[in-house]
């Protein structure tokens, strides 16, 4: 949802005439949402700009979004990134994430169930937003 | 100015390459749509989509530009600078970079918290890398305020309400281009 979000306001900011850059790791949320410029990092959701503790990496990676603004000449333009999460097994995190299986199955409709209450609740006392 | 230098992707000498009956990267449109029917949410939610897509060129190099940055993380609840809004639900806020730079707060944002943290500010709001760019004349600066919008179901919300405030904030900060990081 971050990257909805996100997109939605750099298409208001294009819109009103300020370039903008995505840097980011849900590309089809961004690219469906729809963006000026786009630069794709394939890792897991909280690291867009790179690794935790990898200054070169999250250097390159925020020199490319810079880069980026200064080549792009159309919008809807992506870039990749070429780092990758785990060189041994780097499918692991993905099939892990949001991952629905008959382990879990009872376990996520009683989250849903739960959730549902607490938004109501929320609603009730004005902590949700309704405007 | 020259581009920044490729890094070379680390594969452990494995060859990364192959043949799959799906996509490689996830697809979070699909995904979160079995995982929501799974909660009990029948309808599946209405992701935003558009054909067009504006297209603003730089208005000047960018070693003149003031660069602001969008993040998707707030202050954490107690701790929040003045003037930066601790009223729930949250609100668009802006914040001075300096008060950033212990960390923002983002355990109620959906990212995998099972794979990865977030305890490196540079990996989600890059103030430290910017700065270094900022000091090699990469880019003309990096805005003295930040801006923090709420990620939000309300497609409208965010349109109406949260992104005008945004743009009138960089206006008045003089920020030229937009540097924007989802979690």
């Amino acid at each position: 949802m971050c990257h909805q979000t996100i997109g939605l306001i750099a298409r208001h900011l294009e819109e009103a005439g300020i370039p903008t850059v995505v840097a980011g790791s849900a590309r089809d949320i961004v690219e469906e949402c729809g963006v000026a410029r786009f630069v794709f990092t394939d890792f897991p959701l909280g690291n867009p700009t790179g690794k935790p503790g990898d200054v070169d990496m999250q250097r390159a990676i925020v020199g490319t979004a810079l880069d980026l603004l200064e080549r792009a000449w159309l919008p809807r333009t992506t870039v990749q990134t070429p780092f990758v999460w785990d060189a041994d097994d780097n499918d692991g995190w993905r099939d892990h994430f949001m991952r629905v299986d008959d382990s879990n199955r009872d376990a996520l409709a009683a989250a849903g169930e739960a959730r549902r209450r607490d938004q109501a609740a929320a609603k009730a006392d004005g902590r949700a937003r309704t405007s | 100015m020259a581009l920044t230098e490729r890094p070379q992707r680390t594969t452990n000498g494995r060859k990364p390459d192959g043949r799959r009956a799906h996509r490689s990267y996830l697809s979070y449109i699909d995904k979160s749509r079995e995982y929501y029917a799974a909660h009990g949410y029948p309808q599946p939610y209405q992701w935003a989509y558009s054909h067009e897509v504006a297209f603003a060129p730089l208005p000047k190099p960018l070693s003149e530009c003031t660069v602001g940055l969008v993040t998707t993380s707030f202050f954490e609840k107690g701790r929040e600078p003045a003037g930066v809004p601790v009223a729930r639900p949250k609100q668009p806020y802006a914040a001075r970079c300096d008060d950033a730079l212990d960390g923002l707060y983002n355990s109620d944002l959906f990212w995998d918290k099972d794979n990865t943290h977030t305890e490196d500010l540079d990996t989600y709001l890059p103030i430290n890398r910017l700065r270094e760019f900022e000091a090699e004349g990469r880019i003309g600066a990096l805005s003295e305020r930040f801006y923090g919008i709420p990620t939000d179901y309300s497609h409208r919300r965010t349109q109406r309400n949260d992104s005008p405030r945004i743009e009138e904030w960089m206006r008045a900060d003089g920020v030229d281009v937009a540097f924007l990081v989802p979690l």
